[in-house]
């Protein structure tokens, strides 16, 4: 059962204010997913202590590198569950696990975070191989 | 670890393999490990062979991807267990 909005919000929140678009519905996913030109991002949100300690802070620390995706997206499982649910039949091959981040060029997904690989771990190390994935894949963002 | 789940093994919380004495493997969540054994959440059981893939090709896709939880919940009893080692570290 999703949790109150009050608890919830303080998460989304977390990601959009740095720019992440929040996917709630399955046509808000379809039109980010169906976007295939460059490179794109998609963040499944959680509730748990490591999207709270670890992925949402190193996701945000990610997003300040010089190389970002051209497009950033999250869905939040748990709470937003078609919408979360209809992301992840993009990539159906992929076990389910939240948090985690999927990222796609040219509307493949070249690589992917389980949650496996941010429990246990720090913002700092989530962080660095985010910003590695951007490193190899994007293009440098120019200063405003 | 953590606020409020103290009293549960170190690796409470942490997904990894749990090798055995025999043809099984099993990949999950640790929720607790004690004098019965290893306790797991969501987790699957690899046996050598199957779906024509060996241990190590399973083992590189579950490092990779994670692994389906085809059991919500289980035991891999102590006197099984011949290793433990973190799905994030291979």
């Amino acid at each position: 059962m999703p949790y109150s909005p009050l608890i919830v919000n303080p998460m989304r929140q977390e990601l959009t204010s740095v720019g992440v678009q929040e996917l709630t519905t399955p046509e808000d996913v379809d039109a980010f997913m169906n976007d295939k030109d460059g490179t794109a991002m998609l963040v499944v949100n959680s509730v748990c202590g490591c999207a709270a300690g670890m992925a949402r802070p190193g996701i945000r620390t990610a997003l300040e590198h010089e190389r970002r995706p051209d497009r950033v997206a999250s869905v939040f499982a748990g709470q937003d569950l078609e919408a979360t649910a209809h992301a992840r039949g993009y990539f159906d091959d992929v076990p389910p696990s939240s948090p985690s981040i999927a990222f796609f060029k040219d509307g493949e997904l070249v690589w992917f975070m389980p949650r496996h690989r941010i429990e246990g771990r720090t913002a700092d190390d989530v962080a660095a191989d985010l910003r590695a994935v951007f490193d190899e894949h994007c293009a440098t963002v120019a200063a405003s | 670890m953590g606020t409020f789940h103290q009293g549960k093994h170190d690796l409470h919380g942490i997904t990894v393999v749990v090798e055995t004495d025999g043809p099984d493997l099993f990949v999950g969540r640790v929720d607790d490990i004690d004098d019965r054994g290893v306790i797991l959440l969501d987790a699957d059981l690899h046996r050598e062979g199957e779906a024509e893939r060996s241990r190590e090709e399973y083992l590189d896709r579950a490092a990779r991807f994670g692994v389906f939880a085809r059991h919500r919940r289980l035991v891999v009893p102590v006197d099984r267990v011949t290793g433990i080692r973190r799905l994030g570290e291979l």
